[in-house]
């Protein structure tokens, strides 16, 4: 599959902050591609400096194939829809929509079209004679999205574009924009600090920390092997539990031993086992494989209950069939589900792969 | 994190303050008696001048002089008023030449210092800090300070008694104050709007004025205003520069009416009121962008 776009070592240094360090990605021709991070991670940087908004301090920027470093951003075709939405304050919502058919001077027909098209789409049609000062942050979002929308360009730069957006209208939103991308076919760059957006819309997602890639790789991949721990937690809600531990032939921690599932250590190795709540069971099968400990507090969510579980001195959380009474201080056993469980180097932090 | 869960309708309220109306004003209370009287006193002591300078302009030339000085009981006449409109009225040139000087040197600070107001604003630039210090700093001198100088740059470059030698003055010395007073508007519109625009297709130049610049038409009515005020009120440069009775400005024309054996005082009190009107008119027709440029900040975003 052909590149749509590529940042090659691309570095950004804010006075003292180094925003991005030397930062790696490859976009694919079509995909629906999404930059995840914690809030001043480098996504918008990453994005501004993709558009040709910010200039890097080194590294290129190729788009299919042909550096554009030092193109305008009207050159690069690509349309942004920025965090902070940024319509223009003195044009209505109509307005600011058509504004890149105006930039293209397309006769008045096709713009009206265009818009009919775009306001349809977004349901927009009544905020259409609104200035940006009359609606609400998640009108705004949708005209900013619109104006996106309205054009055919090489790819779609969207800034959290949903955030600010209402729970129902979020989930409506992430399904039509899934189907927009599908039926555009174009290239969708879309950057999130929400693991649940990633989950549900990448074909393929970047996990960005501290301006680096710290993983790519389709949803199901990152959340099934993360690289390191600082991707293991992130990604996934509630966290994934994290247990110091000793391994070798076993793995040995405060109050728990589990048998080695074959990960590669040698000698006795300083680690921290991961494994997430879902993948832990209050209904023991195997008494090999389990935890012990005492209920620390239990969440009842509706669909699930949250259990939390002291294991010698440390707590994890196990997710609960909805139905399941524990009480404050009760002593339970929870088995592991060995296939689904992660190692990471206490000091390195960086994932130990099974042998 | 978690940011999907968020109760509805709370998400769609809009950012900070956009869709929340202000708060109603509070109903002005009348102030206390002592409130009051102090105001009282001040507006007489501010406004006696000018009522004196205005009874002066309408009294004939008697009744100026008389002792006692007769504050209500005197026959208004417009005879002074119409002396300074008058063909062979010694200050009338003066008014065109002002306003000739003060309009283009408005202008020209205005057409110059927007764009590079605009610059300072937006770009990263070597020593930004100290440039914008050095403009400031040049407001810090007192015209006759460099009055000299100038008079004899001037006179090699034959601009002594030329309009376009105080034009060129009066535009140096409004620059860096509207360079200031831009940048301060400027850097309260987001540049993200331009950035939006030129991702739309726009190049930087059009950006700026399709989206930038219908937000700045209040900053620019404001410090237009204050440079024209300058300008016309200026007095230094333009009797140091300007002895040619043709060419000269309205405050030293008006001047050049004290100083002979007998003095027209009716003239100098009409001169001067004719003289403070255009300003007065002025910045009463643009208050609402002048408080509106003054508070900086009140840009819309
Ligand atoms: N124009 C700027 N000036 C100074 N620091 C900046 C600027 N833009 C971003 N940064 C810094 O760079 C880092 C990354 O910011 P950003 O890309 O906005 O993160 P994100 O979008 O992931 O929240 C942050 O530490 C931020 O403070
Ligand atoms: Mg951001």
């Amino acid at each position: 599959m052909t590149s749509a776009i590529v940042a090659e070592g691309i570095s950004k240094t804010f006075g003292d902050v180094e925003a991005l360090k030397s930062l790696e990605l490859d976009i694919p021709e079509g995909s629906f591609f999404v930059l995840l991070g914690p809030s001043g991670a480098g996504k918008t940087t990453t994005l501004r400096v993709l558009a040709g908004l910010e200039k890097p301090d080194t590294g290129r920027v190729l788009l299919n194939g042909i550096d554009a470093t030092k193109a305008t951003p009207a050159e690069r075709d690509l349309a942004m829809v920025f965090q902070s939405y940024a319509l223009y304050p003195k044009q209505t919502a109509a307005q600011n929509i058509t504004s890149p058919l105006r930039a293209r001077k397309l006769p008045k027909s096709e713009v009206d079209a265009q818009l009919k098209r775009v306001s349809e789409l977004l349901h927009i049609e009544e905020l259409l004679n609104r200035y940006p000062a009359q609606m609400s942050g998640g009108q705004m979002q949708r005209i900013a999205l619109g104006r996106a929308l309205v054009r055919d360009p090489r790819a779609f730069l969207m800034d959290e574009p949903l955030t600010n957006l209402d729970l129902k209208l979020r989930v409506e939103m992430r399904t039509e924009l899934t189907r927009i991308h599908r039926s555009l076919g174009r290239t969708f760059l879309y950057v999130t600090n929400d693991q649940v957006e990633a989950m549900s819309m990448a074909d393929k997602v970047a996990v960005l920390r501290e301006g680096t890639v710290q993983q790519v790789g389709a949803p199901t991949e990152i959340y099934d092997g993360p690289a390191n721990r600082w991707v293991a937690t992130f990604m996934g809600s509630p966290r994934m539990n994290m247990l110091d531990c000793t391994a070798n032939g076993r793995l040995e921690g405060e109050g728990w031993s589990l048998p080695n599932p074959g990960f590669g250590v040698s000698g006795d190795h300083r680690a921290v086992f991961g494994v997430r709540s879902e993948d832990l069971s209050l209904e023991v099968r195997d008494e090999a494989t389990a935890l012990e400990g005492t209920v620390y507090a239990v969440e009842p969510l509706g669909d699930r209950t949250l259990v939390d579980v002291e294991v010698g001195g440390q707590r994890i959380v196990i997710k609960a069939p909805p139905t399941a009474t524990y009480k404050v201080g009760e002593p339970v056993r929870a088995a592991v589900d060995m296939e689904r469980v992660h190692l990471f180097d206490a000091e390195s932090e960086q994932a130990i792969t099974r042998r | 994190m978690a940011t999907h869960i968020q109760p509805e309708g709370l998400a769609d309220k809009g950012i900070a303050g956009e869709t929340v109306a202000p708060p109603p004003r509070k109903e002005r209370k009348l102030g206390s008696g002592i409130e009051i009287v102090l105001l009282a006193i001040f507006m007489v002591v501010m406004l006696f001048p000018v009522v004196w300078m205005l009874e002066t302009a309408l009294k004939d030339t008697r009744d100026i002089y008389a002792v006692p000085a007769k504050v209500i009981s005197f026959t208004p006449t417009l005879d002074h008023f119409k002396n300074v409109f008058s063909s062979d009225s010694p200050v009338f040139q003066g008014f065109i030449n002002s306003v000739i000087v003060a309009g283009f040197s408005t202008l020209i600070a205005t057409v110059l210092g927007v764009p590079a107001a605009w610059a300072y604003s937006r770009f990263a630039l070597k020593a930004k800090k100290d440039q914008l210090f050095f403009i400031l700093s040049t407001r810090f001198m007192p015209p006759v300070v460099v009055v000299i100088p100038v008079f004899l740059m001037f006179r090699d470059l034959n601009l002594l008694d030329t309009l376009p030698g105080l034009i060129l003055v009066y535009s140096a010395f409004n620059l860096p104050f509207t360079i200031w007073m831009m940048k301060g508007f400027i850097d309260e519109v987001p540049a993200e709007y331009e950035e939006a625009a030129m991702l739309d297709g726009f190049s930087r130049f059009e950006a700026f004025w399709r989206v930038t610049m219908p937000l700045l038409i209040p900053g620019i009515a404001a410090t237009a205003v204050f440079a024209l005020i300058f300008s016309w009120n200026e007095f230094v440069f333009s009797i140091f520069l300007i002895t040619d009775p043709d060419t000269r400005t309205a405050p030293s024309a008006i001047a050049g009416l004290i100083g002979g054996t007998t003095i027209d005082w009716g003239l100098v009190a009409a001169s001067a009121m004719t003289f403070a009107v255009p300003v007065l008119v002025f910045a009463f027709l643009v208050r609402k962008h002048l408080v509106a440029g003054v508070t900086l900040g009140a840009v819309r975003r």
